[in-house]
């Protein structure tokens, strides 16, 4: 891996007339990249080397991961916010404190790429490229919605993002069957099935890590360890709480969860990994979540008011990253805090487009059950009068 | 396109609950807090508490009873129905399992064939997909399939049906599934002594049982007689109730649709249209045709009402048993099923609203029923 890097490095280094040596050591705004070491425990591995620990990126990367875990953030506070003003109903799953995650993964992949996880997806879904409008209305309920208001939370889909899934595990057979669709048609490219630490235990995904292995499917599967599933705290439904070794035959790579570049780092690593024909890898994200399971769970009952606090404080992903940037002097202070402004008003604008949009038309009650012209003629209502014909 | 849905809601009763209050407000707030349905005792409980003592009750007077599930122990239930039962049986008793349906079902199965008595919870009965193999091949037809060798006195429980703005994967009524399956019992509570008198019954059961529970319904209070509130009070599973007599119709329901029928017989009474029967099915499998079939050969027209798809269907099943039965003779008009739309369930409210029945559309199909008359 690491002959890998340095050959980007020097790819890079070709691009900007900047030797290798200048880069690392001059951060200046002359140069395009940075180079950044990650801490030491960024990564533990399991039958496969750890990627390296010096993260080659560019600026105008780093303030995009930036202004997207920002945004991100944002986006679900707003939820909160319409959540408990009951605007959005039924089940809402929100992704603070683990916006690494998704924004991580993102930078490394393509659009060829395809991603899937469970219910905590709103971060996903605007990262592969749903409109914050979109997302909105659609947790509203509203024609606008990305499902067109007919999916809510935990159903929200782009072409290269498979949802959204509502029952505990089900993505990840699903997951393993897109990268064996990719393999199949040829795609230089891999999915990344995501669930989490409470889903790890589930049959079907042993399952799927089989068939993977077996027939060599580009999938890697992300398991974001955030310690726990709904109520229930990893090593009272783990009996091996070392998710990244759970694959077994599968080689995998704990990465801390917290941190975007670690994140980055670890999705190239694994990308390039299955796609090289290597087969499947396991990834488990070390990460947390500041709310509650839902926003039916206050979050606490089940661990310390203390835990969560010292996570915020000491691991807030972006925080973590501000902290790099003015390191480095990527931004000023200034320009952070235009950010952080844009995105609130970004996010504000969102809210209100979202709450303009209609409810959906009654009539599509009766569409997309099947495809078009699917030769159904005829569904009934609750009544034998409440009827559609096509 | 000829989607008549705008059509039917211009000729329907415009607005039920209004109408109601503005009529009888005593009857209406008391309909509205569905208290008129049981004895007069004073003491209220709601279905979520008439579960706990259920448990509670069984699992103190037998050891053998145990509770496992998601949630159940340390959370206190994720709907809060097993508050209070970790701390006071302990972990050997109420169980956390991890979310793996398919495996502690099966488990709690096994150790049902070796002499305990589980009751084995299900956050939702959608989840019970992922087990559904172990409820029909391992705990229905295990007893037949050994010649009366094996035992399964397991207990399965959680919400069924409709919640509010879950959408698709959230809100699956599985009444009919588990209804056709011979080897299982399967009940469905309405009001807080149904709760409590049949899983305490189911529990006792030595057959496996599925309760379907629901939970909009679990913080609904309801007053509990005298007997309901003894330790020992079950109710006959595979028995109906009759929650209101009348002449002119029946109504079937199940569920929480008890309720909106009862308010739409109300109504239609008030308004003086007819007096309609409502049964309360209680019990799913065994359905107790005789119930029904004693109604209809009263009242001489039949409509039934669930949460559940159309198709193969509760009503379906009703309509089927009386075909075959004396009560079609008795029939002045063709039995209707009032049913969840045929469809996966929507997000967006104002669609989640056309996919379940309510008073407004169980009332305008009693109207469109009395008017009919077969042969005139």
């Amino acid at each position: 891996m690491l002959s890998t890097q340095k050959i980007s490095l020097a790819k890079v280094a070709a691009k900007a007339f900047i030797t290798p040596l200048t880069v690392r050591t001059f951060a200046s705004s002359a140069a395009r990249n940075v180079s950044i070491n990650l801490h030491k425990g960024s990564f533990e591995s399991y039958n496969c080397d750890a990627p390296a620990l010096d993260v080659e990126i560019s600026k105008e990367e780093l303030v995009r991961m930036y202004k997207s875990m920002v945004t991100m953030r944002r986006m679900e506070m707003a939820s909160d916010g319409l959540y408990k003003a009951k605007l959005i109903r039924g089940f809402c799953h929100l992704c603070t404190g683990q916006e690494a995650v998704a924004v991580g993964m993102e930078t490394a992949l393509t659009a060829e790429d395809k991603i899937i996880t469970a219910y905590r997806c709103h971060g996903f879904t605007y990262m592969r490229g749903g409109s914050i409008t979109s997302i909105l209305a659609e947790l509203l309920g509203r024609k606008a919605g990305i499902s067109g208001g007919k999916g809510g939370s935990m159903h929200m889909f782009t072409p290269n993002f498979f949802g959204g899934n509502g029952i505990v595990g089900a993505q990840v057979p699903l997951g393993a069957g897109i990268a064996f669709a990719q393999k199949y048609l040829g795609h230089k490219a891999a999915t990344f099935s995501l669930y989490g630490d409470g889903a790890s235990n589930q049959g079907q995904v042993f399952e799927a890590y089989n068939m993977a292995k077996l027939w060599e499917l580009p999938a890697v599967f992300v398991c974001e360890n955030n310690r726990y599933g709904m109520g229930t705290a990893a090593n009272r439904s783990s009996a091996n709480t070392s998710y990244f070794k759970r694959g077994d035959y599968i080689p995998g790579l704990k990465v801390n969860g917290m941190d975007v570049l670690a994140v980055h780092q670890a999705v190239a690593y694994a990308k390039e990994w299955t796609v090289s024909g290597k087969g499947p890898l396991l990834l488990e994200m070390e990460t947390y979540r500041y709310g509650g399971h839902s926003m039916s769970d206050p979050g606490t009952t089940y661990r310390t008011r203390e835990e969560i606090q010292h996570m915020r404080s000491n691991n807030d992903p972006i925080t973590g990253l501000k902290q790099r940037l003015l390191e480095f002097n990527i931004i000023t202070e200034d320009e952070m805090k235009a950010i952080d402004k844009a995105a609130r008003v970004e996010v504000d604008q969102a809210v209100e487009e979202a709450k303009a949009s209609g409810e959906p038309d009654l009539s599509e009650f009766w569409t997309q059950i099947y495809q078009k012209d699917a030769g159904i003629p005829y569904v009934r209502g609750r009544e034998p009068e409440e009827f559609h014909r096509y | 396109m000829s989607s008549i849905l705008k059509k039917a809601a211009v000729v329907s009763i415009p607005n039920v609950r209004q109408a109601l209050l503005r009529s009888n407000p005593v009857l209406a707030s008391s309909l509205l807090a569905k208290r008129a349905y049981n004895s007069k005792n004073g003491v209220e409980m709601t279905v979520r508490d008439a579960l706990n003592s259920a448990l509670e009750e069984e699992m103190t007077a037998d050891e053998k009873i145990y509770l496992l599930g998601e949630e159940v122990g340390q959370y206190n239930g994720a709907y809060k129905v097993s508050k209070g039962l970790l701390d006071k049986f302990g972990p050997k008793r109420v169980i956390d399992t991890p979310i793996t349906e398919s495996g502690f079902c099966g488990l709690a199965v096994g150790s049902a064939f070796a002499g305990l008595k589980p009751v084995c919870e299900f956050m939702t009965w959608n989840f019970a997909m992922q087990a559904i193999d172990q409820i029909v091949n391992s705990a229905a037809k295990t007893h037949y399939m050994s010649g009366g060798n094996v035992n399964c006195p397991i207990t399965f429980r959680g919400p069924n049906g409709a919640a509010a703005g879950v959408a698709a994967q959230h809100s699956q009524c599985f009444a009919a599934w588990y209804g056709s399956v011979p080897g299982l019992k399967v009940v469905s509570p309405w009001n807080s002594e149904d709760a409590k008198g049949l899983l305490k019954a189911a529990i006792r059961d030595p057959n496996p049982v599925v309760v379907l529970e629901n939970e909009l319904m679990y913080g609904v209070s309801f007053p509990m007689s005298e007997a309901a509130l003894s330790k020992d009070f079950v109710v006959e599973i595979g028995k109906a109730k009759i929650e209101k007599a009348g002449t002119d119709i029946t109504i079937v329901a199940h569920s929480r649709s008890v309720g909106f029928a009862l308010e739409a017989a109300m109504l239609l009474e008030k308004e003086g249209i007819c007096s309609a029967e409502v049964i309360n099915l209680r019990s799913i499998r065994p359905l107790d045709t005789e119930t029904i079939i004693n109604s209809v050969k009263k009242t001489n027209r039949l409509v039934t009402v669930e949460g559940g798809w159309p198709q193969y269907g509760v009503g379906s099943e009703i309509c089927a048993q009386i075909m075959e039965s004396e009560a079609f003779d008795h029939l002045d008009a063709p039995v209707v099923r009032v049913t969840g739309a045929d469809v996966p369930t929507p997000y967006a409210q104002n669609l989640e609203a056309y996919a379940f029945p309510d008073t407004e559309v169980i009332a305008r199909v009693i109207k469109r029923t009395m008017n009919k008359k077969i042969g005139a």
